[in-house]
């Protein structure tokens, strides 16, 4: 087991840069989500911390010993594929053991660790089964076990459960994380669905155009996106923009918002606030108001979405339309149309240098 | 799988067969008909051309079992189709591979072209060229003298080697198709992922790449073994005197001695050898594939 540092890591191809001085240190142990849309570097970055590809500058270590130029094979590390990339010619079995046997380990031993690792992925007596006699779960389960069976340093999972049906990718998210747990390795895994990075890491980086735009653990990036992409990648988000008034800022109307968190800004300048929809109380203008809720603004609804537990409103105001998520309590709902005020927090607020 | 093609053609037979009619109709009219003849004419004793008089024999096949030299002949064929085989295997593997996995875009197209060339040319020319080359004083001499201090005299014309030299060059290309085609067929993820798992080049290639492709090695061995075992253009050409091989006695049969019984008969003991190694061979490379 082993931490991995990556420090002022730079990979370009041809005129793109995939990769523009990434620095992200990955604690031992960890499960870390590299998350970011198709194209912001991550799955290139993975690919330098397995050894497929080296970076043009930049340090990268495993446990403290520098490997940006070892290739893969000496690396010592597990990886599983989008596709599973499992060996059509072998057994699971022999796709388990294949990483044992190429370090030429004794029979016995490899038998006994194979069958161990099929257990802990729960499938434990299919080692005589073909891949292509398995379902896409059990598929994904047996990447797992030919990964981790080696002892690998470090886990790297290139959006594994990215083929697989909703259903079955909640299971083997809760799976992946229970095995994540039980052996204790350092897991980075790279996703674009930024719900499952949610739900499974210890830790998020966020990257975008080669460069990492945040990083942090879910809850802190959550709660307080140091921009605009973040708080939209990230959740859903409501971003208003005007000038900065210290710790707020003022609407092009003359409305003011304050903010709870977030860097303190010149006044003046440009930036945004970031309010996540369900922060929002959203009540017609005769109900009363939560004394908290310093943020408040006129609008209108245009259109209501309900989805059992919740309903989502979009609400106009001088020309924008805000989100917002309300619980299902069995309280009036409102009607499209209807004039309302939304309130909100301070603390809800997080404010963005534009 | 099995499963799967066997209702996929059920299914799709009806509406297919105007799609098929024409190339089985084809097939019948040009080889099931010239081939039935051919069974025919093996039992006579001689052509029913010109009024001759002929009946029913077994003797065109008794004359095989009768004179040792067509079995040394056909051995020689045969040990000729295995050493060409193996020749098109070790040149023509690792040249798919490298067009499969290692070249892309236009080098790949370039290279590919390079491969598919000798199949625009005519065989009797690419054969005579290799005569140019070969034989004493032709373009292989004078280059190697021309490289080499010393004087050198490379006579392979009319030998075992140029035969071999003219059909390698000849059959290569089906090797390079077939196993690209199955070596292109391989994800490069299973490699990273053998990799990853800290197996080296060699172990790669034996382990999971050998066995993914074997299909296109078998393939193109049958491709390469059938033809050549029966082959005469090259072995006549390049061979000479030393070029006496099954082939060639067939072909003097049907053009040289007019004895057309016997060299059909030849040809079809020719065909049951070929078809018992392919279904020896059968079980053993469904295996290994």
């Amino acid at each position: 087991m082993a931490g991995v540092q990556v420090s002022n890591v730079s990979r370009s191809f041809g005129a793109h840069k995939a990769l523009d001085h990434v620095s992200i240190d990955f604690p031992d142990g960890g499960f870390y989500a590299l998350l970011g849309p198709s194209g912001s570097g991550k799955t290139t970055l993975l690919r330098q911390i397995a050894g497929f590809d080296f970076p043009d500058s930049g340090r990268i270590a495993i446990g403290g010993e520098s490997v940006e130029r070892v290739p893969v094979e000496k690396r010592r590390i597990g990886m599983v594929f989008q596709n599973y990339a499992l060996f059509p010619n072998m057994s699971v079995a022999d796709n388990v053991a294949f990483g044992l046997s190429v370090r030429g380990e004794a029979k016995a031993t490899i038998a006994t660790e194979v069958q161990r690792a099929l257990d802990l992925v729960q499938l434990g007596k299919l080692g005589g089964r073909r891949p292509h006699q398995l379902s896409g779960g059990q598929r994904q389960r047996v990447a797992l076990a030919r990964a981790i069976v080696t002892k690998p340093r470090v886990l790297l999972l290139d959006e594994p459960l990215g083929a697989l049906d909703k259903a079955l990718r909640v299971d083997m998210q809760i799976e992946l994380k229970r095995i994540q747990r039980e052996i204790g390795i350092t897991t980075i895994f790279v996703t674009h669905d930024q719900e499952e990075a949610l739900t499974m890491s210890d830790r998020i980086g966020i990257l975008r155009d080669g460069r990492l735009v945040q990083e942090g653990p879910p809850e802190e990036i959550y709660d307080r996106p140091q921009s605009e992409f973040a708080a939209t990648f990230l959740g859903d988000a409501n971003i208003f923009r005007g000038d900065a008034t210290g710790h707020g800022i003022r609407l092009p109307d003359g409305m003011t918002i304050a903010a709870g968190s977030g860097p303190s800004l010149a006044a003046g300048t440009k930036a945004s606030c970031a309010v996540r929809p369900e922060r929002i109380q959203i009540s017609t203008g005769n109900a009363k108001l939560d004394m908290g809720n310093a943020n408040m603004l006129e609008g209108q609804v245009s259109k209501r979405i309900f989805a059992g537990n919740n309903s989502t409103y979009f609400v106009d105001r001088d020309g924008q339309t805000v989100k917002v998520i309300v619980q299902n309590t069995g309280a009036e709902r409102l009607a499209e149309g209807q004039p309302v005020v939304l309130s909100w927090s301070p603390e809800s607020t997080v404010l963005i240098a534009a | 799988m099995a499963e799967q093609l066997a209702t996929g053609s059920r299914r799709g037979l009806r509406p297919a067969l105007p799609l098929l009619l024409p190339a089985y109709l084809w097939l019948t009219v040009a080889i099931f008909l010239p081939l039935s003849a051919m069974v025919f004419f093996s039992f006579m004793t001689d052509l029913p051309l010109a009024g001759k008089e002929w009946s029913f024999t077994l003797g065109n096949y008794a004359a095989f079992f009768s004179q040792s030299l067509y079995l040394t002949l056909l051995l020689a064929s045969l040990r000729l189709g295995l050493e060409v085989t193996l020749w098109c295997v070790v040149i023509g593997y690792p040249a798919a591979y490298v067009l499969a996995k290692v070249l892309k875009g236009r080098s790949r197209e370039a290279i590919f072209l390079l491969v598919i060339l000798p199949f625009w040319s005519n065989g009797l020319v690419r054969i005579f060229s290799w005569a140019m080359v070969l034989r004493e004083g032709g373009i292989l001499d004078i280059t190697l003298n021309a490289v080499l201090p010393f004087k050198i005299n490379i006579d392979l014309m009319y030998s075992y080697p140029a035969v071999i030299i003219g059909l390698v060059h000849s059959y290569v290309p089906y090797m390079v198709l077939t196993c690209y085609l199955t070596l292109q067929a391989i994800d490069d993820s299973l490699i990273e992922a053998g990799r990853s798992l800290g197996a080296s080049r060699l172990q790669m290639l034996k382990r999971v790449i050998i066995p993914l492709s074997m299909p296109g090695l078998i393939a193109g061995a049958a491709l390469i073994f059938v033809p050549v075992v029966g082959s005469f253009m090259e072995p006549r050409i390049l061979g000479g005197r030393t070029g006496t091989f099954y082939g060639t006695v067939i072909e003097d049969q049907f053009v040289a001695v007019f004895n057309w019984p016997l060299g059909a008969a030849l040809s079809f003991i020719l065909l049951a050898v070929v078809l018992v190694i392919l279904a020896l061979a059968a079980p053993v490379l469904r295996r290994a594939g």
